[in-house]
């Protein structure tokens, strides 16, 4: 139940994420959700993508300083309180949460959200044992 | 205002005359109570019983402070430690510190030379001199506090530091002269406009600069800014501290005490000694000190000796402003920094790669150091706290080692510029 993310980390300059679009975008690597966390001096652009490995390999092969990170990616109901169920889920197992974002599409009526925690595989039992569904990575990178 | 005629407006036939008797018993005396200086001289093949004219001079091995580091702490001191009377030292941050030492003759020679700093500077008997120089192992304060003593000046001992105490002091006590490094005067100018203190309207008239590199446009500024007459001076620790030269009323180069200590220029790739005129690295040779006299100094500073009569009546050599180094060595804040010492607490922090450069700005007044450092793929984590906690590291440790803060910036790998040979280090953007 563990998604593939990849991480860039930018410089704070022009251009920058321009510069990788394009070199995602020329391989025909399809972004599928995307987050910046930023400070004055760089920022951090996480994505999900069809093609982790591929992505991977191009962004290092384009110079860029990348990693890999796992993740879970949580269909939460999209209705008031939805994220909330989730997180208190998460509160009452003491898992602390890195950071998260939303994906704009659906696999299904549900949202769709992305966690990084400390303890990703407790987390995924904890929260498949609560009745929370988990995409498989195939699925996200299908999306 | 010349404070000691005799020797400082000596003719050149009788200031050689004394010069190579000087260095005569000088080389006699490393050689016989110094075996670091008695196996160098004997593989140089020189006979300390024959040096006859200042020719010889250039026979004479060099010294470097690499050979003061290796014989830590003592181990140059040509008299046994009970005649030592005073011991400074450098803070030692790129490996063992060089220690340095004065008998009670070397201090009141060292308290002389620093009274004719004073005069040369317009300052004596009536002033009343702040001292904003380190207090300490640094030889800035000391130095400059016994010299100003010594000319009959009221002086004031604040150290650095605490800007507002050193506007209210120069308010409330009248200073009349001022003396710290260049970029600390134009701060104490800003924090005085800031605090409503009219310093160009004050009493103060006279400043002494020095520790640090900065330039004519520099000097204009200050002179505007405190309404004063900015004097530069020269020294380093290791032939005696500041006292080594200094600029007069003309402020046309800066006039080496060459009764105490012989100046040289040199080629600094082949060694080879320059005619005056020539820029070069420049070399001293102490032919009075007893406690630690040094041969043939390589000061890795660059400057040109002019023997043109100056102006002012004095008839010593005098050098031109340094214009930079012969290493890499950068002065931020009045702290010498050298990049291999932060590449070496780069080395230590398994995170970063020793790919790093080092900018130099001057914001406002004052100089600022920015550390970029590459974040290597292995480390890169995705998390901002991460990050942000090596960039704390990295700053903690430079800081712990050199003592001033750095700004830490993280760049992208393969983003700073490698060059064949030699990298280059530093990106120099202070307009001084």
């Amino acid at each position: 139940m563990k998604v593939k993310q990849i991480s860039i980390f930018l410089e704070n300059k022009s251009g920058r994420l321009a510069d990788v679009t394009h070199a995602l975008g020329n391989s025909d690597i399809n972004i599928r959700a995307l987050s910046i966390a930023d400070t004055s001096d760089f920022g951090i652009l996480r994505l999900i993508v069809n093609d982790p490995t591929k992505a991977l390999s191009i962004l290092k092969d384009e110079g860029f300083t990348v990693s890999q990170t796992d993740v879970i990616a949580v269909e939460v109901s999209d209705s008031p309180g939805g994220l909330a169920a989730a997180l208190d889920a998460l509160k009452t197992e003491n898992i602390n949460i890195e950071y998260m974002y939303a994906f704009i599409e659906k696999s299904s009526n549900d949202a769709l959200v992305v966690f990084r925690v400390e303890e990703i595989t407790r987390a995924i039992s904890l929260l498949e044992n609560e009745g929370f569904n988990l995409l498989s990575a195939n699925k996200v990178y299908e999306l | 205002m010349i404070w000691n005629k005799e020797d400082e407006q000596m003719s050149r036939e009788e200031l050689n005359e004394l010069q190579v008797e000087r260095l005569q018993a000088t080389v006699r005396k490393v050689y016989n109570n110094v075996p670091f200086y008695k196996n160098k001289l004997n593989s140089a093949g020189v006979n300390p019983n024959e040096l006859d004219s200042l020719k010889d001079l250039s026979r004479l091995p060099f010294t470097t402070k690499d050979d003061l580091r290796d014989n830590y702490p003592f181990g140059l001191f040509t008299v046994p430690l009970e005649e030592v009377v005073r011991i400074h030292s450098s803070s030692g941050t790129t490996g063992k510190p060089t220690v340095v030492g004065y008998t009670q003759e070397d201090i009141e020679i060292w308290t002389e030379l620093m009274a004719r700093t004073m005069s040369c500077g317009g300052i004596g008997k009536g002033d009343i001199v702040q001292n904003a120089f380190g207090y300490g192992l640094f030889t800035g304060g000391l130095g400059i506090h016994y010299g100003a003593e010594k000319t009959g000046a009221s002086v004031v001992p604040i150290s650095g530091g605490n800007t507002k105490r050193q506007i209210k002091i120069m308010e409330d006590f009248g200073s009349t002269a001022l003396m710290c490094t260049p970029s600390y005067a134009l701060y104490i100018a800003e924090i005085a406009d800031e605090l409503g203190f009219d310093i160009k309207n004050s009493n103060l008239k006279y400043g002494i600069f020095g520790a640090e590199p900065w330039s004519d446009n520099m000097r204009k500024e200050i002179e505007k800014l405190l309404g004063i007459k900015a004097i530069d001076i020269y020294g380093l620790s290791e032939i005696i501290g500041p006292g080594v030269a200094s600029e007069c009323q003309a402020q046309d180069g800066l006039h080496i005490f060459e009764d105490h200590f012989i100046p040289e220029v040199i080629d600094p790739k082949t060694g080879e000694v320059l005619d005056y005129g020539q820029k070069g690295e420049l070399v001293f040779t102490t032919i009075t000190k007893n406690a630690l006299p040094v041969i043939r100094y390589r000061t890795k500073d660059i400057s040109v000796l002019h023997k043109e009569r100056c102006s002012c009546g004095r008839t010593l050599v005098r050098m031109e402003r340094i214009s930079g180094r012969v290493d890499d060595m950068l002065i931020i804040r009045g702290v010498n920094v050298f990049p291999s010492q932060i590449e070496s607490v780069l080395l230590d922090i398994s995170e970063t790669k020793p790919h790093y450069q080092l900018v130099v700005e001057r914001k406002g007044r004052l100089d600022t150091l920015e550390v970029w450092v590459e974040v290597s793929d292995t480390f890169f984590s995705d998390e901002v706290r991460r990050l942000e906690e090596l960039e704390r590291k990295i700053h903690n440790e430079i800081e712990s080692v050199l003592g001033i803060s750095v700004k830490v910036k993280l760049v992208e790998q393969n983003t700073i510029p490698r060059s064949e040979g030699k990298a280059k280090r530093v990106v120099d953007k202070r307009k001084l």
